[in-house]
């Protein structure tokens, strides 16, 4: 493994305060790329007292959840959890990584947890206590908390859930806060992997179990939770250090280009958000209208004044996935001007002979014309006229075989869609390739909802094993 | 005064996720000089977002000011959810283009700090 075998230099290193208590945070989506092992192991020079990292993320899309599959190369997943877990137990200290394998799923956890064997097996390492959780919620569940009239609230502008949504749905995540992680930590575990997780409760629940405010921990949770993007100038996967104390919070990064200042720190404290005032966990709302950001040396940034403000009733994010059909995509080209102005010609002819071989309903299809919206839809304000298009056609039903016959007809009836004065009588479209690919399901969110319930441990499970000792008992 | 495209003045431009559902949008200043420029011009405002995205104030989840970052901020409700079949922009990462060219006026003298 490769180690830092000397010294960071002094800008890198400042003095933890007594009566303290600092976390790294190494990578703000584990396995999404790797972490940058320099500024990690000035981290660990600085001999933190925990490490806390998550590896999960919506902005991935729907796919991975609802096909229970990790958009992570298994490579960087294993490259970050081999780092974090041999510089923790060296160290002594708790490992925490949440929402496994990008997603949260069992199947996530399972294979975090079987990687987390391998190092320690591979390296030798001396028996240590490993604690993991659950997160995943069946279909089942939820319609029975349906039947018995609960209510499932959408968020951010969705309608309440409905028995069509959970019969969209192929799997569902609830969203853990810290209560897992603190429970796990009382219990004595080293290292923690975690099924699907609000990335703050990584770090707030070991500030909690050390007896620091929930206030504060919550903050400190929020700041770190993307690693290096709260540092400037822009740098990913690089290592930050937060220290939390009973009067404030201080952030520091471990890359010697980088720094924190108060404009990187507050812009981060609204970063993937829409209100930066408050924030909702299971279990509470992070209020931080009152926050105060100050340069505490040129370095390190000094957070005051976030509040915590605990929920009257329970309720926990679920997220849900489902798969809407098989998915297959072509690309085509135009550089005729004449063409291109009449594009929404062309495709409605390629449309119409859909319709025509397909029926009105019972699958999908989408043309995106790069070069004139493709990305923006009806919100580009531009339009003018490019000078050449790219349209990428996606046929979505609900096997394999029409879904590639709808894509293939959509994508071939553009060349041969007629317009009244095309000069170009010998095709009307490019095809970079003449072919249209499968690609992964075509899926959708069909759950972005909370839940009640009575207790925040109630739809979660713990593990817990001790790592090591069953090799030394076969040894035996 | 003067006119100054948005990409002139801000430090940070740039649009994410916020959730599944919605993309939120951040125009970030370098000092406070150019936020308060840009936000007396009320050159960003719900009703001028409404009209260079063409969407009615209801497709406006959130419009702040947060001055510890000089910052002004908003959140749109997505026309597909992140990745749905149709979503071209699955992070939600290449929507703020638009907010390039916006005009702001500012005095005469005006330079970017460095």
């Amino acid at each position: 493994m490769p180690d830092s075998k000397s010294a960071p230099s002094d800008t890198i290193t400042r003095r933890k305060r007594t009566d303290s208590f600092s976390v790294l945070s190494p990578n703000g989506h584990l396995g999404f790329a790797p972490i940058k092992t320099g500024s990690f192991y000035n981290g660990v020079h600085a001999k933190p007292d925990a490490i806390a990292c998550d590896s999960g993320s919506c902005d991935i899309g729907p796919v991975p959840l609802a096909c229970d599959i990790s958009s992570s190369p298994y490579e960087w997943q294993y490259h970050d959890i081999e780092h974090i877990l041999l510089a923790a137990r060296k160290l002594g200290i708790p490992a925490i990584i949440g929402s496994a394998g990008d997603t949260g799923t069992n199947s996530q956890v399972d294979k975090f947890v079987a990687i987390v064997h391998e190092i320690a097996e591979k390296h030798g390492l001396a028996p240590f206590r490993l604690g993991y959780f659950y997160s995943e919620v069946t279909t089942d569940f939820v319609r029975t908390h349906l039947a018995h009239g609960g209510v499932i609230e959408g968020l951010d502008g969705r309608s309440n859930l409905t028995l069509a949504d959970v019969d969209a749905t192929d799997r569902i995540v609830a969203v853990a806060g810290v209560h897992p992680y603190v429970e796990l930590l009382r219990q004595g575990c080293d290292v923690i992997i975690g099924g699907r997780s609000s990335d703050s409760a990584l770090f707030a629940a070991p500030a909690l179990v050390r007896g620091y405010s929930e206030d504060l921990a919550y903050f400190f949770g929020k700041v770190l939770e993307c690693s290096s993007f709260c540092a400037e100038p822009y740098a990913g996967k690089e290592t930050v250090l937060g220290e939390i104390s009973h009067e404030d919070i201080l952030v520091y990064p471990m890359l010697e280009a980088q720094r924190c200042t108060i404009s990187s720190v507050a812009g981060h404290a609204m970063y993937e958000r829409s209100n930066p005032f408050e924030e909702y966990y299971a279990g509470g709302r992070l209020e931080m209208r009152d926050c105060k950001y100050e340069q505490y040396d040129e370095r390190t940034v000094r957070v005051t004044g976030s509040r915590f403000i605990p929920a009257d009733d329970l309720r926990v994010k679920l997220e849900g996935a489902g798969k809407v059909g098989e998915r297959f995509v072509g690309l085509v080209a135009i550089r005729d001007p004449y063409t291109i102005s009449r594009i929404d010609e062309v495709i409605a002819w390629s449309r119409n002979h859909v319709t025509e071989a397909f029926g009105k309903t019972g699958y999908e299809v989408y043309y995106s014309v790069f070069g004139k919206n493709g990305l923006m839809g009806e919100w580009e304000p531009v339009r003018t006229n490019p000078h050449e298009i790219c349209i990428t056609v996606q046929g979505v039903a609900p096997t394999a075989v029409m879904a590639e016959s709808v894509c293939m007809t959509a994508m071939r009836q553009l060349f041969y869609a007629r317009l009244p004065d095309v000069k170009g009588t010998a095709g009307g479209v490019a095809f970079p390739f003449d072919e249209v690919w499968q690609t992964k399901p075509a899926c959708r969110w069909t759950m972005n909802h909370t839940i009640g319930v009575k207790d925040p441990m109630e739809l979660f499970t713990l593990h817990t094993s001790t790592v090591g000792q069953e090799i030394e008992e076969i040894a035996q | 005064m003067k006119r100054v495209p948005l990409h002139e003045i801000a430090k940070t431009i740039r649009s994410k996720n916020a959730g599944v559902d919605r993309i939120t949008f951040d125009v970030i200043c370098r000092d406070h000089r150019d936020f308060d420029l840009i936000r007396r011009s009320n050159a960003i405002s719900r009703s001028s977002i409404c009209e260079l995205f063409g969407v009615n104030d209801d497709r406006i989840s959130d419009f702040v000011e947060f001055e510890p970052a000089n910052a002004i901020k908003f959140t749109l409700y997505r026309r597909y959810s992140s990745g749905s079949p149709g979503d071209m922009d699955i992070f939600g990462s290449q929507q703020y283009g638009p907010l390039f060219d916006i005009q702001i006026p500012v005095p005469d003298d005006w330079k970017p700090t460095q």
